[in-house]
Formats: C-alpha cells, sequence, structure tokens
C-alpha cells in the first residue's frame, strides 16, 4: 500500500529541489520547520520521533533540506516528514507538514473487527509494522532508537 | 417632547428611533437594513420604523413606556444611505443596546431582530444585509465546538483544502449500496463523504442501517489509507430525542463527524453544538432551506448574517458557496460569506458586502464547505476564490467519474495536491492552472479522464445576491 497522510501523498515522491521550494515556501511565511520520522504510521499516531527541536532560527532553506538528508540517511526504513508551523495567534498549529521519506516496503494495516451486540462493531486499525518491535519494523537499517540532536534547537 | 405621549399615532422618526446624532458604542449592536419604502414614505421614517418595530414600539404611543427607561431600550437609526445605483432603496444603520438580548442565544436574538418586522406594511421589502455583534455579546456564545485548527488537528490533515462528496443519488440507496460509494470514494483520496440534506431515515434506508453501513466504509478506508476519514453522518430528525439518539450511536460507532440540516432550527443547532463540543465530534451544518430568505436582495437575511449566527451558535461546518460551481454565489458576497466564518476580525468591506467591523475575540473559525456543481477542473479557480481552510466537496464530480468512484476521487486529490504544490512553488497557480492540471494528469489517468469528461463546465449565470457597493463610512 502507499500511506497517503501528508499535503502531497497523491503526488509523486517529491525531489530534493521540490522539497527545498516547499521549505522556501514555508520560510517566507515565517514558518519555522522541524522533520519527524516513525516506523509506526498508524493514523492516530500524532507524536512522531523528533529529529531535534524545531529549527526556529534556521532561515537557509539548504540547511533545513541538509536536515531532512541526515535524518533519511539515519532512518532510510521510515517514514520521514516535514512540518511548517504557523504560531500566529488564532492559529498556533502546523501549516503544512508532508512526506519525504518512506520505508521501502510499506505493509499497510489490518483491520480488526469486534462484532458487538445489535450489529455493532467495533473497529481497530492495526500497523502491520508494529507486529515487530520499534526498531526492528521494516527492513534493515533505521535503529529507531528515539531523538537525535540536529544542533539547531533551542 | 409633550406631543410624545399623545394617545395615537405619530411618527416613528418622532419618537425617538431616528437619531441621526447617535454615536453608536462599543457595546452596540448594529444593524444594516436595505429598506424598499412604500410610496411617499420617507427614508428616515422607514428605518425609523424599522427600529421601532425591532425593538420596543407598537403602532401607537402606549402610555406604560413611562415605566421603563425607554430611551434606553429604543432602537436608533442613525443613518440612511441611499443604495448606490438602485433607486426607492436604502441601507438604514440600527443600533442596538446590548440590554435588549438574552446572553447566548440565537432565537431571541432573531426574534427580537428579525421577529416582527418583516412584515411591517409601510414598506415594501426589507433585508437584514449584516449586523456587527459586539465582542461583549460574541463572548456569551460557546462558538464552534472545535473549530478549524482543532479539526485539523484532529484529522492530521494540513496545508491543503479537504475534500468531500456528497453520496448520489440523494434518494433510494439501501444502505448496503450507500456504504459502496462510501468506501470507494474515501479508498480513493477524499476525505470525507457526506449525507444529503434530506437523507434522514426514510423507508428505502433507516437511519442506524446507514450509519453501520457507513462506519463499515470509513473504517475500512482508513485502513487502506492509513488516513483519518470521515463521513458526515445526517442526524437531523423530528425531535431533540431522536437527533441525540442518532449523535449518540454516531459518537459510539466511532465517528469523528455529524450533520445536521439547518431546517432543524437555531435553538436545536446550540443544543447539538454544545453535545459535538462535550463529545468530542465535528459538526457539520447543512444550510438546507436558507435560500429561501438569503436569495433575494430586497428581502430576507443576507447569507453573511446567518453565517455570524451559525459561528455563534458553535457549528465546525457550513455550506458557505463555490463561487463556480451549480448554485448561487456572486464571487464579492462569497469571499464575504468565508471572512465573516474565518477571520479573527475584519475591517467593513462595502465591496464584499461587509457593513462593519467584526472582531471574534479568537472564537474558532468555522470551516466553510463548497459544494454544488464543482470539478477537478476548476480546481485553480477554487483554490484562488476559497482558499485552503475549506472544504471542497465533488458529488458528482467523484462519483460520475467514468472509471469509478475511487478513481473520481482519486483525481480530485492528485488535483488539489498538484495546485498547492504549484503555488506554494511560487507559481501563478490561477493564470497557469489548466498547464498545471494537464501536468500533473500526464502521470494521473483518473485526473486526465475527469478534464476530458468535465473540461470547463461552468455554471455562468448572473447572481441574484450581489453587492451594491454602499460608500465607506467617512
Amino acid at each position: 500500500m502507499r500511506l497517503t497522510q501528508g499535503t502531497f501523498s497523491f503526488l509523486p515522491d517529491l525531489t530534493d529541489d521540490e522539497i527545498r521550494l516547499q521549505i522556501d515556501y514555508a520560510l517566507t511565511r515565517g514558518w519555522p520547520l522541524s522533520v519527524e520520522f516513525t516506523d509506526d504510521p498508524h493514523p492516530r499516531n500524532t507524536y512522531w520521533e523528533m529529529w531535534g527541536l524545531p529549527m526556529f532560527d534556521l532561515q537557509d532553506p539548504a540547511a533545513v533540506l541538509d536536515e531532512v538528508r541526515a535524518c533519511r540517511e539515519e532512518h532510510p526504513e521510515h517514514y520521514v516528514r516535514v512540518n511548517a508551523y504557523d504560531a500566529s495567534l488564532g492559529r498556533q498549529t502546523v501549516a503544512l507538514s508532508f512526506l519525504v521519506n518512506r520505508p521501502s516496503h510499506e505493509p499497510g494495516f489490518r483491520l480488526d473487527r469486534q462484532e458487538g451486540r445489535d450489529r455493532q462493531i467495533g473497529y481497530t486499525v492495526h500497523p502491520y509494522a508494529t507486529e515487530r518491535p520499534a526498531g526492528r519494523r521494516y527492513a534493515s537499517g533505521g535503529s529507531g532508537d528515539g531523538a537525535r540532536s540536529n544542533g539547531h534547537g533551542g | 417632547m409633550a406631543d410624545r405621549w399623545s394617545a395615537g399615532v405619530i411618527p416613528y422618526a418622532e419618537m425617538g428611533y431616528w437619531q441621526p446624532d447617535y454615536e453608536p458604542q462599543d457595546t452596540d449592536l448594529l444593524c444594516a437594513f436595505r429598506v424598499t419604502p412604500q410610496e411617499g414614505v420617507p427614508p428616515e421614517e422607514a428605518g425609523a420604523a424599522v427600529a421601532g418595530e425591532s425593538s420596543t414600539a407598537t403602532w401607537t404611543v402606549v402610555w406604560t413606556d413611562r415605566l421603563t427607561t425607554y430611551e434606553h431600550y429604543q432602537a436608533k437609526c442613525y443613518r440612511v444611505d441611499a443604495v448606490p445605483g438602485v433607486p426607492g432603496q436604502w441601507i438604514a444603520h440600527i443600533a442596538y443596546d446590548l440590554d435588549l438580548f438574552e446572553e447566548g442565544s440565537i432565537a431571541n436574538l432573531t426574534s427580537s431582530i428579525i421577529g416582527n418586522v418583516f412584515g411591517f406594511k409601510p414598506l415594501k421589502a426589507l433585508r437584514l444585509e449584516d449586523m456587527r455583534i459586539p465582542p461583549h455579546y460574541v463572548k456569551t456564545f460557546q462558538g464552534p465546538a472545535h473549530g478549524i485548527v482543532q479539526e485539523r488537528e484532529y484529522l492530521n490533515k494540513f496545508g491543503r483544502p479537504l475534500l468531500g462528496a456528497t453520496t448520489k443519488p440523494k434518494l433510494g440507496l439501501s444502505s448496503r449500496n450507500y456504504g459502496r460509494v462510501v468506501y470507494e470514494a474515501l479508498r480513493g483520496g477524499l476525505d470525507f463523504t457526506k449525507d444529503d440534506e434530506n437523507i434522514n431515515s426514510q423507508p428505502f434506508m433507516r437511519w442506524r442501517d446507514r450509519f453501520l453501513a457507513c462506519m463499515e466504509a470509513v473504517n475500512k478506508a482508513q485502513a487502506e489509507t492509513g488516513e483519518v476519514k470521515g463521513h458526515y453522518l445526517n442526524v437531523t430528525a423530528a425531535d431533540m430525542e431522536d437527533i441525540y439518539e442518532r449523535a449518540e450511536f454516531a459518537r459510539d460507532l466511532g465517528s469523528v463527524i455529524i450533520m445536521v440540516d439547518l431546517t432543524v432550527g437555531y435553538t436545536a443547532i446550540q443544543s447539538l453544538a454544545r453535545w459535538a463540543r462535550r463529545n468530542g465530534v465535528i459538526l457539520h451544518l447543512h444550510r438546507a432551506g436558507h435560500a429561501t430568505y438569503t436569495r433575494q436582495k430586497t428581502h430576507g437575511v443576507s447569507f453573511r448574517v446567518i453565517s455570524k449566527w451559525m459561528r455563534l451558535a458553535g457549528v465546525d461546518h457550513i455550506h458557505a458557496g463555490t463561487v463556480v460551481g451549480k448554485l448561487e454565489g456572486d464571487p464579492a458576497s462569497v469571499h464575504g460569506f468565508y471572512d465573516v466564518l474565518r477571520r479573527n476580525r475584519y475591517a467593513a468591506d462595502p465591496s464584499k458586502g461587509l457593513y462593519f467591523d467584526q472582531e471574534w475575540v479568537s472564537m474558532p473559525g468555522v470551516m466553510p464547505v463548497a459544494s454544488g456543481g464543482i470539478h477537478a477542473g476548476q480546481m485553480h479557480q477554487l483554490l484562488h476564490h476559497l482558499g485552503e481552510d475549506t472544504i471542497l466537496q465533488f458529488g458528482g464530480g467523484t462519483i460520475g467519474h467514468p472509471m469509478g468512484i475511487a478513481q473520481g476521487a482519486e483525481a480530485n486529490r492528485v488535483a488539489v495536491e498538484a495546485m498547492i504544490k504549484a503555488r506554494n512553488e511560487g507559481r501563478d497557480y490561477l493564470d497557469e492552472g489548466p498547464e498545471i492540471l494537464r501536468a500533473a494528469a500526464r502521470h494521473n489517468k483518473p485526473l486526465d479522464m475527469a478534464l476530458s469528461t468535465w473540461g470547463d463546465v461552468t455554471f455562468d449565470y448572473a447572481s441574484t445576491d450581489t453587492v451594491d457597493a454602499t460608500p465607506t463610512p467617512s
């Protein structure tokens, strides 16, 4: 399957040049970027691991792209996403979020049904990837051991 | 003022309802009415009559006024402007003291302002064009159960308009077939599907069966895509007991969203909005019936006022026009509705029909929904007119796709993502829109088919409800 979370999942995977243009767009709007990765793509898994802190003070798109590349190199078999954050009053939330890396094989999800009374069914979406312990999901590579400093935080 | 208390009928303007020197207070609720007086009725008197009939007055002098601080409760018409280019029509500005209204009650607000006066004989026609709600009054309402920001976080969807489709045909599908449409549209790429306004609980499909079928479809699509999906389960029913029963069942099945029709009335909507916030369920409002009183320019209530009331009442979504689709929607007016629904504050802008500044004091925004005769080939125009915080609903434009429903959904999703990407890359997406879509269609067959099927289908009719820009206040 192809996970379709993120703003651009129905388009061909973005090239680095295309990623840089999106980063550039966010920076010109005053939105700091951050990079996150996970090996649990459950749609309700909100808190992916942070690749360091949000890059509040980084204004150079090329430098942000370097962090994307570094995260991808460290976690080639994880999902990696770039978030742009809008801190303005009334928003104070993510403004843009798109995938920049996927595992080479995406096994997807199983739908579990718990049959209840009166024909009601309780549903659970189960990522096949999480059948293995964190760090040993998907193919070889990626340690999945949590966040690492990118040197641009705080 | 001795004459003021003589028994009999005296002009409203002489009873204190016409006060050209009145300075509106920050706490006043202000209204702009389009007034079409009968022949021979001067505009100031017509405005004063509206002020009177929507506040304290009756047709004759009553001595019991003198038992009250009546000046306080009298609405005051403080300005009357001729509508440019339209003889016989005026915009009357009227101020109401906040004490006239019950806190947090749309029913009371509307019974006061539009309760009687629209049938008043000395006027040929009357339209409530806009209403400035003072922050003091705004703060007495709950407001949207979630609002745009919380909805996006809940759905984990950012940076693009959301996509939806109304299940078609509206009537006659069994629950099993209905769920099929939902499943195909969601797995294909839409975020939401929707019951139509008149899908409640008819003999061909009862509500409980529909809810079960739709939630099977929603969950299956979530598992196939890894995305949060939703179907607006319409809980509209004959009474609040049934509405709550249906809403609770939707919640128990894990639906992220329910919907209700405007026809249930303001009080029912406020009740359901409170329920929706308590239960963590997004509330979608279909504006069923609104055009009976919003469309004609001379008589009724403008949709920008309905939008304000519904933001106060607490819905999370509301249908607010498409500009380019099959239903009424003059671009300037629709831009005005979207400002009313989404912005935290804005200045008066007569070119959009916004007569007053409005301050929402951080009340969350309502997600406007664009629905009715739109398709993927218009994506650049939709994004240009409606922006990013909107839900684009392609019913026919999904289900009518020649390759199938899922492919129709995919075409819409590819089109919106391609357009957002191009916009963010700094391209002139409005001008280059058709080219951007064609380029995206080169690696996506469903979009290619959508473009060749619907091409540049538009509904190019003159709008009925357009803006007559009045001069800005000096």
